[in-house]
C-alpha cells in the first residue's frame, strides 16, 4: 500500500511526438485513480510509464515516496491487469496465478496458500487446473486478477480491463473490481475510455485530451463544475449541450441571430458558449412570472424513448441538442418548446473553450 | 468438400489408389528384393511375394561388414548418419530459436543488418558455397570428424525466419506481463516461448532431421575413411556399374533400412505435434 506520485511527467517518443505533456497526479494511499480521455489522449502510456514499461522522458514517478524512475517493472511491486489479460496460454490457471511469485523466490506452501486464498475471494477455486482457453471472458478477467492481487503490491495497474467483455459482463466486474479495491485497499490506477466506468469506479478523476491533464477530481465535482468545454461534452452521457454565443450590452445572441431573455446573467467575454446537461432543461409552461434563467426556443426534430426516460433531439439557435425527459415526452417531430435553463444549472465557457 | 456422389467417390478412390501404388510399390518392391537371395534376384522375373533370406539378408548387412563399402557394416553407416541428422536438425533449431529470439524481443545496435545478413544467406544454399567451406574445413583438420560433417550445415535462416514469424504474433501484452512478473530475458524464454514454440519445433525438427538425413554432396566431400559415411554415400558405393559384381540382395536391405529412420521420425513426431497443434493457443 503506497501513494503514487507523478511531477511534471512527459514523454516524447522518437520524432519529437509528445505523448505525455508535464502531467502531475499525486494518488492519496488506497485511493483509486481513473484516467480517462479519448483514444491517444496519452493514458495508457501515462499507464505503462507508472508500470516501468515504458520510459520516462522527463520528471519523476514516485510510489511509496520512492522515485522508481529507473526501476524496472518487476522491481517496482506493482501489479498489472492487461487489456487482453495476458495470461499465460500454456499454464494452468494455478500456475498463471503462481508464477510471478514463483520468481520471486517464494517458497512453495507459501505460493499454494497465497494462490488458494486469492482463488477464493474471486471464486476461481474450481477453475484452478484449466487452462485459459478453456474459460470465458470473464473468467479470463478473474485469472488476470488473481495474478494481480496474489503478489500483494503496493500498487494495482489496470489497462482498460473491461473493454473486451458484453455490456452485462462489464458492469458485474466494475462492481466486483470496485469492491475488490475497497476490500484490499490497495492503490490503484485504472484506465478506460468509458465515461460511465470512469464515474462510477474514481475516488479520483483525471480527465486527459491531447497529452494533458484537463481536470482532475472526485467524478461529481467533475461532473457539475467541468473547467472545460472538452470536459463537459466528455464527462456524462448524453453529453452536455453546448452552444456558442455572442454577448453584447443588451444581452445574448444566439449564431442564427436570435436575442435571448437572460436574466440575471452577464457574460463578459464577447465570444462565449453557454452549457447544459440534458437533465437540466425545464419545459416553460407560460405562466412563469419569473424565468430565473435563459428562455430559450427549441425546435424538436425527433424523440427517442428509452422505457424510464426519452431523449428529445431538438434544435437551439441552430445547434443541435439533447433534452432528457423523465417518463414519456408528448412532444412530436417539428413541435416548438419554450424551455428555461435555471441560472444555477448553466455553465459558461469562455471563447478558448476555458470555464468562465 | 464431401460428396454423396457414388460415382464422385468411386473415381475419387481409384486415383488414390493409383497414387499410393506408384509411390508405395518400388518401396514394396526393394523390401521383396531384400528377403531374397542374390541368385534369385539376378534370375527374373522376381516373385512378388517376400523370400527365405530376410534374416539372413539383414544380419549381414547390419554386422557383418560388406567388401565394396570396405568391410563397414550397414549397422556404422546408420549410427553415422542418425549423428549427423539428429546433430543437424538440433543444432540448426537451438541456433536459430535463439537468433530469432534475439531479433525479435530485444533492440540491440545492428539488429536489422544482422537480420538482413542472416536473410541473404537463403540465397547461399551449401552448394554454392561449398568449396570455400571445404578449404576452411580441411584447414582446421575436421574431414572425417562429426564435427565437420555437422556444424557447416547447422546455420539455416530458413528456421530463423520462422520463428521470427513466429514470435512476432506473440503479442506485446504478454512480454510486458511477464516483465511484470518477473521474469528476466532468459527465464521468459524458458518458461514462456520454449512451451509456446513446441509446435513449430517438433515440425521443424522432422524437416530439418530428413534434410539432415538426405544430405548426399557434403558428406561424400568430407569423409575419406568407410567408417565415418553416412548410409546413403555407402548406397551409392555398393552400386558398381558392372552388373555382376553389385550385391544387390544386400543393397535392398540397405534401402530398406536407409528409409526406416526418417519414416520412423515423421510417424512419431507428427502424432506429437498434431496434439501441440491442439493444446496451443496464441
Amino acid at each position: 500500500m503506497a501513494s503514487v506520485e507523478l511531477t511534471n511527467v512527459r514523454k516524447v517518443y522518437a520524432g519529437a511526438v509528445e505523448a505525455v505533456k508535464g502531467v502531475d497526479i499525486a494518488i492519496k494511499d488506497g485511493a483509486l485513480c481513473v484516467l480517462v480521455g479519448p483514444s491517444g489522449c496519452g493514458k495508457s502510456t501515462l499507464l505503462r510509464m507508472i508500470a516501468g514499461l515504458e520510459s520516462i522522458t522527463d520528471g519523476t514517478v514516485k510510489i511509496d515516496n520512492k522515485v522508481v524512475n529507473d526501476l524496472g517493472p518487476a522491481e517496482r511491486d506493482i501489479a498489472m491487469v492487461f487489456q487482453n489479460y495476458a495470461l499465460y496460454p500454456h499454464m494452468k490457471v494455478y500456475d498463471n496465478m503462481a508464477y510471478g511469485l514463483r520468481n520471486r523466490g517464494m517458497p512453495k506452501d507459501q505460493i499454494d496458500k497465497r494462490v488458494r486464498e486469492a482463488a477464493a475471494t474471486l471464486e476461481l477455486t474450481h477453475l484452478l487446473e484449466r487452462r485459459p482457453r478453456e474459460l470465458s471472458g470473464g473468467q479470463r478477467q478473474r485469472v488476470a486478477m488473481g495474478r494481480a492481487i496474489v503478489r500483494n503490491p503496493k500498487v494495482f495497474l489496470f489497462d482498460e480491463p473491461l473493454s473486451n467483455l458484453d455490456a452485462k459482463l462489464r458492469g458485474q466486474m466494475r462492481v466486483e473490481i470496485k469492491n475488490l479495491q475497497r476490500q484490499l485497499g490497495v492503490t490503484s490506477v485504472y484506465v478506460t475510455h468509458d465515461q460511465l466506468e470512469a464515474m462510477t469506479l474514481a475516488d479520483i478523476l483525471v480527465v486527459m485530451n491531447a497529452g494533458a491533464v484537463e481536470q482532475i477530481g472526485a467524478p461529481l465535482d467533475i461532473y457539475e463544475k467541468p473547467a472545460s468545454t472538452f470536459v463537459a461534452s466528455f464527462i456524462g452521457a448524453p453529453p452536455m449541450n453546448l452552444i456558442p454565443i455572442t454577448a453584447d450590452e443588451s444581452g445574448l445572441i444566439l449564431k442564427d441571430g436570435t436575442r435571448i431573455g437572460a436574466q440575471g446573467i452577464t457574460v463578459s467575454d464577447k465570444d462565449a458558449i453557454i452549457g447544459f446537461r440534458p437533465e437540466d432543461l425545464e419545459v416553460a409552461t407560460g405562466t412563469e412570472s419569473h424565468i430565473g434563467g435563459l428562455l430559450l426556443d427549441l425546435k424538436v426534430l425527433g424523440v427517442e424513448p428509452v422505457g424510464a426516460e426519452s431523449y428529445v433531439y431538438g434544435i437551439i439557435g441552430g445547434e443541435r441538442v439533447v433534452v432528457r425527459v423523465a417518463g414519456r415526452s408528448v412532444s412530436q417531430p417539428d413541435d416548438h418548446l419554450r424551455v428555461i435553463i435555471p441560472k444555477e444549472k448553466l455553465h459558461l465557457f469562455g471563447g478558448n473553450g476555458k470555464r468562465i | 468438400m464431401i460428396q454423396n456422389n457414388p460415382i464422385g467417390r468411386l473415381i475419387a478412390h481409384i486415383v488414390l489408389i493409383v497414387g499410393i501404388m506408384i509411390v508405395a510399390f518400388p518401396i514394396y518392391y526393394a523390401f521383396i528384393a531384400s528377403t531374397q537371395s542374390l541368385q534369385d534376384i539376378m534370375r527374373p522375373p522376381l516373385s512378388l511375394l517376400p523370400g527365405g533370406h530376410f534374416w539372413e539378408n539383414y544380419t549381414t548387412a547390419l554386422f557383418g561388414g560388406i567388401g565394396r563399402i570396405g568391410g563397414v557394416s550397414v549397422g556404422r553407416l546408420l549410427i553415422n548418419s542418425t549423428i549427423m541428422a539428429l546433430a543437424i536438425a538440433v543444432g540448426k533449431i537451438i541456433i536459430s530459436i535463439l537468433s530469432a529470439y534475439a531479433i525479435v524481443f530485444f533492440r540491440f545496435p545492428g539488429r536489422m543488418v544482422f537480420f538482413w545478413l542472416i536473410f541473404i544467406t537463403l540465397m547461399l544454399p551449401v552448394e554454392v558455397r561449398i568449396l570455400p567451406t571445404y578449404k576452411v574445413m580441411v584447414d582446421l583438420g575436421l574431414i572425417d570428424t562429426y564435427t565437420g560433417l555437422t556444424v557447416p550445415l547447422m546455420a539455416s535462416a530458413t528456421a530463423t525466419l520462422l520463428f521470427r514469424q513466429f514470435f512476432m504474433t506473440i503479442p506485446g501484452e504478454l512480454v510486458e506481463a511477464a516483465r511484470v512478473d518477473g521474469a528476466g530475458p532468459w527465464r521468459f524464454f524458458k518458461d514462456i516461448l520454449l512451451p509456446l514454440s513446441k509446435t513449430n519445433i517438433a515440425a521443424l525438427f522432422v524437416i530439418l532431421f530428413i534434410y539432415g538425413w538426405t544430405q548426399y554432396l557434403w558428406p561424400l566431400l568430407m569423409t575419406n575413411r568407410n567408417d565415418m559415411t553416412t548410409i546413403v554415400i555407402g548406397l551409392r558405393k555398393m552400386i558398381s556399374f558392372a552388373d555382376a559384381d553389385t550385391e544387390w540382395h544386400l543393397v535392398m536391405v540397405t534401402c530398406i533400412l536407409a528409409i526406416l529412420p526418417p519414416v520412423l521420425v515423421v510417424v512419431l513426431m507428427q502424432r506429437w505435434f498434431v496434439r501441440g497443434l491442439v493444446e496451443t493457443e496464441k
